[in-house]
């Protein structure tokens, strides 16, 4: 039996947004354009079960804008983040310099994090985590796999052992509830990039 | 009838006695003396339209406008789209000259902006053309054409979401070389809409009882972010804005009602804050944009 019981997915919001709006480009600018691409992503959603590890691919779209940040990142996240929500996470990639501000700044506003390929195979954590939040995420994106035997030695103090499951809990990091590994979302959707 | 003359500059430093003097015109069908106009820029020529408008609004019929008489200025603005728009707004003589069919060296034709698919329209627009201008006269980097673009995009949304009225934008680079040594670019966005304090009237004036006004209205918008919407994911456009006019090292001014905020950087000599303008409806934004050192 596999230890992540999550078939990750990946959506194109390039190809959302042309679906969405009548553009030569994949602009995705103004508060309705962007609450129309998250609706569909939330489709998506639907079928993908009680559980669910999506890849939001923003390499094709041109320009974002703030409003369109908000919904599609930050709307997004606070959508599956509620109590009886389904349990979503969310790697966003082609997070490109031009884009990376408006989500950040989104992100920052809604007290929210996310994971984001900024690079080519460079994650970064966005948003507005912690300092033991932040270096739990990068102590798990070094390793990518972390085995709960391993989680002592590793985080030697309570208050980082509590970030690292903080950030299992704002859904930026996955821990197996078959063995209690702990898994970097970079190395779960890899495969797709 | 009643004449309202033009200043014979109409830019960002004198666009306000237009709006003032338009407000204050006697009743009755008014004429527009652009005779003597020998400078436009587009919050000039955004801002010619919007008096007009208002004026048209007001009293029920077009106003007449006299057309300059400089063949240069006239031809400037029908390159930058004015007539098509004007049109609709003033009765003019057909002296108006036709766009040529010719490449433009305009950088975003003055817009109608009346719903969403106008903004994608603008933004599609300033993908074909922006980026050559910011870099060639700017010296600004390739990738500022997608900062340009989410500016312009947030600023056109302003209109659409806080005025409930349609607005006009333009943008166009100029060489300052007197004045500042260097090219500009100006983004002019104006609406005639409800302006700032009356879209923030509902959720907030009650917490700056007899303070509220259009300067607290602009402070609260412009300084601090405040929105109508009780979503705290809103009302970041204007802060974005503010924040990367600044990183460019450029000025934003807001008018509304009888006030007029602004971000001004050190080359430019324009007060932050401008109060006891006269009441002129909706909201008037520019922006200015210059070379890199």
């Amino acid at each position: 039996m596999t230890d992540v019981p999550l078939d990750p997915i990946a959506i194109d919001v390039g190809s959302l947004v042309k679906k969405t709006v009548t553009s030569l480009y994949s602009h995705l600018v103004t508060r309705p354009t962007g609450r129309a691409v998250r609706m569909a992503i939330e489709t998506q959603l639907l079928g993908a079960g009680s559980r669910s590890l999506s890849l939001i691919d923003l390499s094709e779209v041109t320009i974002l804008d703030f409003s369109c940040a908000d919904e599609v990142v930050a709307k997004l996240l606070q959508r599956y983040l509620e109590v009886d929500a389904q349990e979503a996470f969310f790697v966003f990639c082609g997070v490109h310099e031009p884009h990376r501000d408006q989500i950040q700044v989104v992100l920052e506003r809604q007290g929210l994090v996310a994971v984001a390929e900024t690079d080519t195979a460079v994650f970064e954590l966005l948003g507005a985590p912690d300092d033991l939040e932040q270096r739990a995420w990068l102590r798990l994106e070094e390793r990518g796999l972390i085995g709960k035997d391993d989680v002592e030695s590793l985080f030697p103090e309570d208050e980082q052992r509590a970030a690292l499951n903080r950030l299992v809990d704002r859904r930026v990091a996955f821990r197996s509830p078959i063995s209690g590994r702990y898994h970097a979302l970079s190395r779960l959707v890899r495969h797709l990039l | 009838m009643n004449v309202l003359s033009v200043p014979t500059s109409l830019d960002h430093l004198t666009v306000d006695e237009l709006l003032d003097a338009t407000h204050v015109a006697a009743e009755g069908r008014l004429l527009f003396d652009a005779r003597h106009l020998r400078w436009v820029d587009p919050n000039g020529m955004v801002g010619l339209l919007l008096a007009g408008s208002v004026v048209q609004s007001r009293s029920g019929v077009m106003p007449r406008l006299e057309l300059p008489e400089n063949v240069d200025v006239l031809g400037y603005l029908s390159r930058m789209g004015f007539f098509r728009e004007a049109q609709e707004i003033f009765e003019y003589d057909d002296r108006a000259p036709r766009r040529g069919s010719g490449p433009s060296d305009v950088l975003l034709e003055i817009t109608p902006i009346r719903a969403n698919v106008d903004v994608h329209a603008v933004v599609d627009r300033v993908q074909a053309q922006a980026g050559t201008v910011l870099a060639s006269k700017l010296g600004y980097p390739a990738s500022a054409v997608v900062q340009f673009s989410v500016i312009l995009s947030e600023v056109c949304q302003n209109i659409i979401e806080h005025a409930e009225a349609p607005g006009f934008v333009a943008a166009q680079a100029y060489n300052w070389s007197k004045r500042l040594g260097r090219f500009v670019v100006v983004i002019s966005v104006m609406d005639s809409g409800r302006g700032f304090r009356g879209s923030l009237n509902d959720e907030h004036a009650a917490r700056y009882a007899d303070r509220w006004a259009d300067t607290t209205a602009l402070e609260a918008a412009f300084l601090h972010g405040l929105t109508r919407f009780p979503d705290s994911g809103r009302g970041q456009g204007i802060q974005q804005i503010r924040r990367q006019v600044q990183r460019w090292n450029g000025a934003i001014t807001i008018r509304s009602g009888t006030a007029r905020i602004g971000q001004v950087p050190e080359w430019d000599d324009t007060p932050p804050l401008v109060d006891g303008l006269e009441p002129f409806p909706g909201s008037q934004i520019s922006i200015i944009l210059p070379a890199k050192t």
